[in-house]
């Protein structure tokens, strides 16, 4: 034989050319489910949790070491006790009304449209797609291009929110140094700190403050200060699902924490005061 | 001497096709391409792959490797079990040509929608200046080597073929990011044509072209996410709006009326009517009574076998192309304080 092979030609179902028929949906062997799994198992029951302690109304300030949960932060209903409103109490004392209701709906805004949750729920609870290669839960597909997807865009405005509310976080940690009208510092303290610079963290690892800082310019050699904050934020960038991950940890731990305290399941381990 | 491990290659063309079992010596040190090879040496004489350098530099050996978009010569035999199967199958994305072959010329369309870089006027080839500082995002980019895995892997396209006319994939994402980032592209709206032309807002970030790029460019992070930011700044942020009506930057740089249309718009034959599609119209050589191409050299214009989509001449006889390169669009950069050009160099080369 001294031919080629013969010329492609117009495939048999019209103007596209099909696509090879493989008939296995996807020819993964390795656990590609476990990553998921373990996502939609984490965020579920974190969201679970918060859930749960945001309308119980209770135990989410010790008195004695002046510890405020972040969940009730800044508490602001007629409900909160002695010491724990710092910002005055506006709101009725109503059951749907979580304690920091200014507060918790731009947290869940922030994580909401944050570039890491948004690949990690989309992956684990939209299964859109489930894992690389293998196929989509969904027959149509508009991505983020029309409502109410198209509102991820607004991320930069809950990271400003956010901003201010680590401005509070870190006030609240600050002030629970101070227990009765003395400094005290006990593993409280070490938690709330820990949760505090974990949240700082997390909050300037931000891909929209990656891009505020400097990510926006063309020159950088005509903003050298401006290059120098986007390369720092581009180093905890890098780390942001991690810094996700662990936030989400920090909080839930400070939050259990403090309800234990106030539940007398054990008693602050205290190294001043 | 190597030991006889069990492979499943798929076999076929557009016209159907089915998973083919064979067992293949495997030695040490060996990657899935030189398996190919072999199977090509020893059983399968005609089984169709694309290859080049084995380096992984060149891109062609694109395929799944059970299951996982790869690239054939960076995927070593020592990273599976002595008893695993390995199951090889062409792209799932693209139409198959045969075996493992696919028809990626739906990336080469998308690539020509794409305007070029394009500097600033007056600014002539040879008076480049710019420093590493500025050109560094766009380099990172630059070490794409084509192998389109990632426009493979982009669940957007592969799983709804409906989007291949609106979205132009992460390949061309990098290349937008690429441009826009880089110091001496005076283009001011390829924020817009990202959005309204390649379809950036389909994008759901789930990072798989990231996970698959050979080149570890950081696809999303560095690209797609910084480009979809910068599309915000343009389209969603009410303040950078509202500064820009206020320090009148507005009037300085228009909003991509006067953009390249993509394909779904029209700049390539969809422009001149045609339906978008991915399939090669009927350019081939001579062929001969039985339907088949001499492969003799002596009757051909070029040296070499004939390509099976024919041979191109050069230059292109006029009214050939589709493509209508537009005029770019110049005018001052929305870059935060100022919008000239001048500091940062290439005014020194004149």
């Amino acid at each position: 034989m001294t031919t080629t092979a013969t010329k492609p030609g117009v495939g048999p179902s019209g103007p596209h050319n099909p696509r090879a028929a493989i008939t296995a949906k996807t020819l993964r062997t390795d656990r590609w489910w476990l990553a998921p799994l373990i996502t939609f198992v984490g965020l579920g029951a974190w969201v679970t949790y918060a859930t749960v302690r945001v309308f119980m109304h209770d135990y989410y300030f010790v008195e004695a070491y002046h510890y405020l949960t972040p969940f009730y932060s800044p508490c602001l209903t007629d409900r909160c006790v002695e010491g724990s409103a710092l910002f005055g109490t506006p709101l009725p004392s109503w059951w749907i009304l979580p304690e920091a209701a200014f507060t918790l709906p731009f947290l869940l805004l922030f994580r909401l449209t944050c570039y890491y949750y948004r690949k990690a729920y989309y992956r684990a609870f939209w299964l859109s797609p489930p894992a690389c290669a293998v196929p989509d839960g969904h027959a149509k597909y508009t991505g983020e291009t029309r409502f109410p997807l198209i509102f991820q865009n607004a991320h930069r405005y809950a990271f400003y929110a956010a901003m201010v509310i680590s401005l509070i976080n870190t006030y609240d940690a600050i002030i629970a140094f101070r227990s009765g009208d003395s400094f005290g510092f006990g593993l409280g303290n070490i938690i709330l700190v820990g949760n505090v610079v974990m949240l700082w963290l997390y909050t300037l690892s931000c891909h929209s403050c990656r891009h505020i800082a400097g990510g926006r310019l063309k020159h950088f050699s005509k903003h050298p200060v401006r290059y120098r904050i986007w390369t720092f934020v581009s180093k905890l960038n890098v780390r942001h699902m991690q810094l996700a991950w662990i936030t989400l940890g920090t909080l839930a731990l400070t939050d259990f924490y403090i309800m234990a305290l106030e539940l007398g399941w054990f008693s602050d381990l205290r190294f001043v005061g | 001497m190597g030991t006889k491990r069990h492979f499943r290659v798929w076999r076929g063309d557009s016209a159907g096709g089915d998973i083919e079992d064979f067992d293949v010596e495997v030695n040490e040190g060996e990657v899935v391409l030189d398996i190919i090879h072999r199977l090509q040496a020893t059983q399968t004489p005609d089984l169709a792959c694309r290859w080049n350098c084995k380096a992984g530099k060149c891109g062609s050996c694109s395929m799944e490797i059970n299951g996982k978009p790869r690239l054939g010569c960076m995927t070593r035999m020592s990273t599976f079990e002595e008893d695993e199967t390995v199951t090889i199958t062409p792209l799932r994305t693209f139409p198959v040509i045969r075996d493992l072959v696919t028809d990626v010329s739906f990336n080469y369309d998308k690539a020509r929608e794409t305007p070029a870089f394009a500097p600033p006027p007056g600014v002539a080839p040879g008076d480049y200046r710019m420093q590493q500082v500025d050109v560094e995002r766009s380099q990172e980019f630059r070490k794409c080597i084509e192998c389109f895995l990632c426009q493979n892997t982009c669940h957007v396209v592969r799983d709804h073929e409906e989007n291949k006319a609106a979205f132009s994939g992460p390949r061309y994402f990098i290349r937008a990011a690429e441009l826009d980032m880089h110091p001496l592209d005076d283009r001011t709206d390829r924020k817009e044509y990202a959005q309204s032309h390649q379809g950036m807002g389909l994008c759901n970030i789930t990072k798989c072209c990231t996970e698959v790029c050979p080149e570890h460019i950081k696809i999303t992070d560095n690209a797609i996410i910084p480009m979809k930011e910068r599309v915000v700044d343009r389209r969603y942020d009410p303040l950078v709006w509202l500064g820009r009506k206020i320090f009148r930057r507005d009037q300085l740089d228009g909003d991509g009326e006067n953009m390249a249309p993509s394909s779904s718009v029209g700049v390539t034959d969809v422009a001149k009517g045609a339906p978008f599609t991915t399939n090669r119209g009927p350019e081939g050589p001579e062929v001969r009574e039985d339907g088949r191409m001499d492969v003799t050299e002596v009757t051909l214009p070029t040296q070499g076998g004939p390509s099976p989509f024919g041979d191109q001449q050069f230059p292109l006889p006029s009214g050939r192309v589709a493509y209508q390169p537009p005029a770019p669009q110049y005018g001052v950069h929305d870059d935060g304080q100022d919008g000239d050009h001048g500091t940062d160099g290439h005014h020194q080369g004149h």
